[in-house]
């Protein structure tokens, strides 16, 4: 847990700042960027257990950062996040290997136990709400 | 929720044009009336016509062979009098003309003769004869009664002889008091004075000669003179001498026929012919009930036949009119239902995505209020202490339970939306219920309506449809809330019903459904809440409990309340 690095990425950069900051007093090492173009750079210059991703960004979004990821990093684990939350969303996160799909506004305390488990594990087995 | 919810309210109970989509009864009246008068008439018409012609061709034919044999009776009937009065006439003829006037004036001559007379003549008939010279007198006479020195001079058939030379009278009574007929032959005297001689048949003697072969109760054959006087007894119009009250008919030396009413209003078929030198007209009568008694057997099978084919044919027609009325109104109904259904998902679909966009569109500044009084809360927590820190860490708190209450609603809206598409999934029954009555729970609170659940611990999961499922129990709630008064309950019970499958019971304590509602209930259109309710709420309900492979049971005690029951298979087929 120590170490663990995690890449927080959504379009809002109120929302952003704030999680990196509340995970970085929870001894996570949190970098938050805001799209889905920043994240795939950010991906190439850095190793990181996890990533937490915004299904719904202008640009590239989640479900296409996700993608690549399982292409170039098979290694990174990605949880989903979404505000809207739609059936088929879900069930593509899923079968694209997404360990979990949180809904906004997500509780920091859940998050927190997604990210320690996807990296812990390996796997993300727990429901999403 | 608060406005959405609202708005899902009244999709359920609005009126999208429920009136538009459907024919009036009226209609289908008017329709029903213009197919059974078209249908008739074509099939009707031809039938009568076809009937009707037959009818008088029949009832010609019949009465042509109903009066064929009268005629031919009265024919050989008219043969048979003209012969018996024309031997007569020449037997005395020869009489008067072959002896000397000295030789017939002697009573036993006259005596000898009429026994002679009577002999050669088969039927010879002849009562008496009598010689009168031309001043009437009776000079001589042999016969039962006694008419010598008799004066005829007044009588009528001696002016009659003296000018035709010979004469047949019609029946009278005379000088004997007994009717009978008088045949009168004149001779000429060389000195230009003439004799007569006179002979008289019985009146029976005619009614003798009248034919009886072949003729049954109800024929009457007789004859009348030409004043319309019964020359014969008559079965129906009395004794010989009175008169017929039938006008007679005019000459014609053929056999005629006429039908006629009689005295007693009886219809009647008359023959009627003249007998040839005679005042005689022979006359037979026939009641046409009786002649005509095939014709009528026949008239009442053809009546017969026309009522029951046209009843046949009717009652096919209404038959047919209304199972076509019943099919096309079906069908009018299961299209506008259908219509109203679509334009009802696609509302609620609508709403959905509103919601969705709403549930995001919220979601995300919560997001942001959430991480930001989180951050707020972990600096206050873990940083120096600073004054107020209890009041702003119970503020930042009180944030954060209100993100969770938006959250909690924005999530029911999401989950509501997300699940319009039909889609089998595992669904937790008591979950899926709770989830429904979240949209039902202020209303609830505000009317302190009581809601109470009973869950079979050993319920299992269901494979169905979630969205649909939520449609289902959110009408069947939404009726159950509007039948409850304020304080009211609603119980709502889950358990299993055999092995596979679940049985939802939603119970009330309200107004309770009218047994004759009851029937109708599932019925498209059929609303009590009239300008409120489309009627379609339940029928809809019943088509996707239906699709669902379940089934959907009420019953209703009025001022006890209504149970509900969805009855869904554990796994879903098709």
């Amino acid at each position: 847990m120590d170490h663990l690095k995690v890449l927080f990425v959504d379009d809002e950069e109120e929302l952003v700042s704030a999680v990196v900051e509340r995970l970085d007093l929870r001894g996570i090492d949190a970098v938050g960027v805001t799209s889905g173009d920043e994240a795939l750079h950010r991906l190439r210059g850095g190793s990181f257990d996890v990533v937490v991703i915004d299904v719904k960004m202008p640009g590239i979004g989640g479900i296409e950062v996700l993608r690549t990821i399982n292409r170039r990093h098979p290694e990174v684990k990605v949880i989903l996040m979404t505000g809207h939350g739609s059936a088929e969303d879900s069930e593509i996160g899923r079968r694209l290997g997404a360990v979990a799909y949180l809904q906004k506004p997500v509780d920091l305390e859940d998050l927190l136990m997604t990210i320690k488990q996807a990296s812990n594990r390996g796997e993300g087995d727990h429901a999403d709400e | 929720m608060f406005s959405t919810r609202g708005l899902l309210t009244r999709t359920f109970k609005a009126e999208p044009g429920a009136a538009d989509g459907r024919v009036s009864e009226r209609a289908y009246r008017t329709l029903r009336r213009s197919v059974v008068v078209a249908t008739a008439t074509v099939a009707l018409v031809p039938l009568i016509i076809t009937t009707f012609m037959n009818y008088v061709q029949y009832r010609d034919a019949l009465q042509a062979e109903a009066v064929r044999p009268m005629e031919r009776l009265t024919l050989n009937t008219k043969r048979s009098l003209e012969l018996f009065l024309s031997e007569r006439r020449s037997a005395l003829t020869f009489l008067v003309h072959d002896r000397p006037f000295a030789d017939l004036c002697d009573e036993r001559t006259l005596m000898r003769m009429i026994s002679n007379l009577n002999r050669s003549l088969e039927v010879g008939a002849f009562v008496d004869l009598g010689l009168i010279d031309d001043h009437g007198y009776q000079l001589c006479y042999s016969g039962p009664y006694e008419l010598s020195g008799r004066n005829y001079m007044d009588q009528d058939w001696f002016h009659e002889v003296a000018r035709l030379g010979t004469y047949t009278s019609d029946v009278f009574l005379g000088f004997r008091n007994s009717p009978h007929f008088a045949i009168a032959i004149k001779h000429d005297r060389d000195d230009g004075a003439f004799y007569v001689l006179r002979a008289t048949i019985d009146a029976d003697m005619l009614s003798e000669q009248i034919l009886t072969v072949g003729l049954d109760r109800s024929d009457d054959v007789f004859l009348i003179n030409r004043d319309g006087v019964l020359q014969s007894p008559s079965r129906r119009y009395g004794e010989i001498l009175q008169t017929f009250p039938i006008p007679v008919p005019n000459y014609s030396p053929s056999v005629e026929d006429v039908e006629v009413l009689d005295t007693r209003g009886e219809k009647v078929f008359m023959s009627s012919a003249y007998i040839s030198s005679s005042p005689f007209i022979l006359i037979h009568v026939k009641p046409a009930r009786e002649a005509m008694g095939r014709w009528f057997k026949l008239r009442s099978e053809l009546i017969g036949f026309l009522v029951i084919s046209a009843a046949l044919i009717l009652g096919v027609v209404l038959w047919g009119s209304g199972l076509l009325i019943r099919k096309l109104r079906d069908a009018d109904e299961r299209r506008a239902a259908l219509y109203h259904h679509m334009e009802y998902s696609n509302k609620l679909a609508s709403i959905g995505r509103l919601a969705a966009g709403v549930a995001h569109e919220i979601n995300n500044p919560l997001a942001i209020i959430n991480e930001k009084a989180g951050l707020l809360q972990d600096l206050v927590t873990v940083g120096p202490d600073i004054e107020n820190r209890e009041r702003l860490i119970a503020s930042v708190d009180s944030i954060l339970r209100s993100v969770q209450r938006c959250k909690k609603v924005t999530h029911r809206l999401l989950g509501f939306a997300r699940h319009m598409d039909v889609k089998t999934e595992t669904i937790d029954l008591e979950s899926l219920l709770k989830e429904v009555l979240g949209f039902l729970e202020k209303e609830a609170e505000y009317r302190n309506v009581t809601v109470r659940f009973r869950v079979d611990p050993n319920l299992q999961t269901i494979r169905s449809d979630r969205g649909q499922l939520q449609q289902v129990f959110l009408n069947i709630l939404n009726n159950a809330f509007a039948a409850v008064s304020e304080g009211g309950e609603i119980g709502i019970e889950i358990t299993g019903e055999g092995a596979d499958r679940v049985a939802v019971t939603v119970g009330d304590n309200g107004t309770g459904i009218p047994k004759e509602h009851l029937e109708r209930i599932f019925e498209p259109f059929f609303t009590t809440k009239e300008g409120i309710g489309t009627g379609l709420g339940l029928s809809i309900t019943y088509g996707i409990v239906k699709k669902l492979g379940g089934e959907i049971r009420v019953d209703s005690t009025v001022g006890e309340g209504t149970r509900f029951t969805v009855v869904l298979p554990v796994s879903r087929e098709g």
